[in-house]
């Protein structure tokens, strides 16, 4: 780990939490129509695998996807401006918070359906293999991924084709409201089941983000040496509500507790005290990328509120890349 | 120009763009296996290779899935399901990502997928290898649907399917792999969206699709004995559905009979005989009528099924009805020599 890779992953988290705080900071102006996922408090397993795919490598993600899509290079005033609803969001507006597109820098797709972009990454993966192109494929799921018979049928594909496949997994105890307890027996290993579908399979701290770095790139390596299909599941954990800006430790479903246990084990607290107790960087360093990243989010956000609405017309446009007969124009 | 069969001219037209674009594969469970699925895909591996030419684990969901991402990637997948009912497996990917993905993305990337699935009948096929669920697909906006009826159009509308920009779900009816027809040789190309007139007649607009386009011709050669002739419009696509086409006839006849074969309720026979309603109301010399399959799942025995399916004969009493005459539907009956489960005597079963 170099001094330049640590701040590097520094910098990556705190530039995820700082949109992500931004968009909690201002969801209840009314302006932001749309269900939002955060992740605060789980920046980690992001930045450490935005530092290790190449901006030739692909990915997709699902509903919580704001930190893979900045992570892998996404441009980060055409997700406020897709969150807004704005035309110059990434999908003009037809998608939102959970329809993420970046293409330019690998960064396929998002969609809103659990699972649901498995088999989109491992068939993005075959198409490389049948036109002998270079390249990974990284499907960033969560634990609840691991209950959707796509994804055994996914990874069961992918096994059988050696495609060049990373299942990167952020555990992060909860769908929803519902913890692990109540959707997987108690003991199991994700990664044990992920291993028993033939992944080669490993564990981590994604809290922990120079050592979630090590393991991802190690699996990355892997894959670019012609190893078979990876997966790396990363512990961490969201610290607001599941959907929206608000803390949710009252209502029940977890206890303060738990939530201060993984507080205290803030992803870039953690790395910032490491590296100053290293003397790779001082006191100042953290409050100065933070000034600098607020003053693009700034903009990001003023952007966003300043462009115009997609035309009315455009609802009904993109239905077909080669429309085979009239399209529809109106309600009618 | 060959005389093949509806079978052979899918092969094909598979053959044809394989050849043709690098960029095609074709997979499915049974595409390589010593049937090639009903003969439709025999060999094609042996020629193209087991890359692009592949059987696939059956995993329906997650292989619709890899379709989307392949084709996202810039291949044209073709894949093919045994039974229509199988691929129900993945409506998730189908109505979620693949219909939904160039729209939902701000018209970002198509998806140039092909998804064949073979509709069943008789024989036994029973609830779950028998349904005729085109309306489904036809209801999702993002998807183009096709039913070919002659082996022409088979061939035609597969390659059109194929190096299309958008997903489509092409739909082939089990009863027409054996029927012959003669086939343009090389890259035939039959356009998404254009029904076309089999018959022409003036008394009665019949709108079909798919094997019941056959059982309407049959009806209205045996009309036009008894002086009544009809109009018969094979849809080809149902979505889009070619409404100049029918509109156009039933503005001439005044007189509309739609027949499906989806269940009755909530299904194509019923869009078409609304929309006619809505556009031609006053043209209308008697209310229009449909055929459908009863709201009820096909049973299994043989002594379950003997009416259950539209026939030359209820499409013949039905235009006899619309325009007041009585028709007498038993020459059609008498006509039909083999059992009523099975296409012809070639069909010895088992799928």
């Amino acid at each position: 780990m170099t001094d330049e890779l640590s701040r590097r992953l520094l910098r990556s988290m705190i530039r995820i939490r700082a949109v992500e705080e931004a968009i909690a900071e201002r969801y209840a102006e009314q302006q932001m129509r749309c269900p939002t996922h955060l992740s605060i408090g789980q920046e980690g397993p992001s930045a450490a695998i935005g530092e290790v795919l190449l901006p030739t490598d692909l990915a997709v993600s699902g509903h919580r996807a704001h930190a893979h899509y900045i992570a892998k290079g996404g441009d980060i005033g055409a997700l406020i401006a897709e969150i807004y609803g704005k035309a110059t969001g990434c999908a003009a507006g037809k998608g939102g918070s959970m329809h993420l597109v970046d293409e330019r820098v690998g960064f396929m797709g998002s969609t809103a359906i659990v699972g649901g972009t498995v088999p989109v990454g491992v068939g993005l993966a075959l198409s490389r293999a049948v036109a002998r192109k270079d390249g990974v494929v990284c499907i960033f799921i969560g634990d609840a991924v691991l209950e959707t018979g796509v994804f055994y049928e996914s990874a069961n594909f992918a096994a059988l084709r050696r495609l060049p496949v990373l299942f990167l997994c952020e555990n992060n105890l909860y769908s929803v409201y519902s913890p692990l307890s109540v959707r997987q027996p108690a003991g199991r290993s994700l990664a044990a089941v992920a291993t028993g579908l033939g992944l080669e399979a490993t564990s981590g701290d994604g809290n922990d983000v120079v050592s979630a770095h090590g393991l991802l790139a190690d699996a990355v390596a892997r894959l670019r040496g012609g190893a078979g299909p990876q997966f790396v599941e990363l512990a961490t954990y969201r610290w607001r509500e599941h959907c929206g800006p608000l803390y949710d430790n009252d209502i029940g479903y977890r206890t303060p507790e738990e939530f201060e246990e993984w507080r205290v084990r803030d992803p870039i607290a953690r790395l910032n005290e490491t590296m100053i107790a290293a003397g790779t960087i001082d006191a100042k360093w953290l409050p100065a990328v933070e000034a600098e990243v607020a003053r693009e989010i700034d903009g990001a956000f003023a952007a966003a509120a300043a462009a115009p609405f997609p035309s009315p017309e455009s609802a009904y446009q993109n239905l077909y890349a080669r429309p085979a007969g009239p399209e529809a124009t109106t309600w009618r | 120009m060959a005389v093949t069969s509806f079978a052979s001219a899918i092969r094909d037209g598979l053959a044809t763009a394989l050849a043709q674009d690098s960029s095609v594969i074709v997979y499915g469970l049974g595409v390589t296996d010593p049937k090639g699925v009903f003969g439709t895909t025999m060999d094609l591996h042996k020629t193209f290779g087991t890359e692009r030419v592949f059987d696939m684990p059956t995993s329906e969901n997650a292989m619709t899935g890899v379709a989307v991402g392949a084709a996202i990637g810039g291949l044209r997948p073709v894949l093919t399901h045994q039974r229509l009912d199988f691929a129900l497996l993945s409506l998730d990917q189908i109505v979620n990502n693949a219909a939904k993905w160039h729209f939902m993305f701000g018209g970002k990337r198509a998806v140039p997928l092909t998804i064949r699935m073979i509709i069943g009948r008789g024989w036994g096929q029973g609830p779950t290898h028998s349904q005729s669920l085109h309306a489904w697909f036809a209801h999702i906006p993002g998807l183009k649907v096709v039913m070919p009826t002659t082996p022409a159009d088979a061939k035609g509308l597969l390659l059109e399917s194929i190096f299309d920009e958008d997903p489509v779900i092409f739909l082939e009816h089990r009863w027409l792999h054996n029927t012959v027809g003669e086939v343009p040789d090389g890259d035939h190309r039959v356009p998404l969206g254009s029904a076309r007139r089999l018959r022409e007649g003036s008394d009665v607009t019949i709108v079909s699709a798919s094997l019941l386009s056959i059982e309407a011709l049959h009806a209205a050669e045996h009309l036009a004995r008894q002086g009544i002739t009809c109009d018969v419009i094979d849809l080809r696509s149902v979505r889009p559905i070619d409404w100049p086409l029918i509109e156009a006839s039933v503005r001439r006849t005044g007189r509309l009979l739609a027949v499906d074969l989806g269940y009755l309720t909530g299904g194509l026979a019923g869009e078409i005989v609304a929309r006619m309603a809505t556009t031609c109301w006053s043209d209308f010399r008697a209310a229009p009528q449909r055929l459908a399959m009863p709201d009820v799942p096909e049973a299994t025995s043989p002594a379950l099924t003997k009416d259950y399916h539209v026939r030359a004969e209820h499409i013949a009493a039905a235009v006899g009805e619309l325009v007041g005459k009585p028709v007498d539907v038993q020459p059609l009956v008498a006509a039909r020599k083999h059992p009523h489960d099975v296409p012809g005597d070639w069909f010895k079963g088992p799928f």
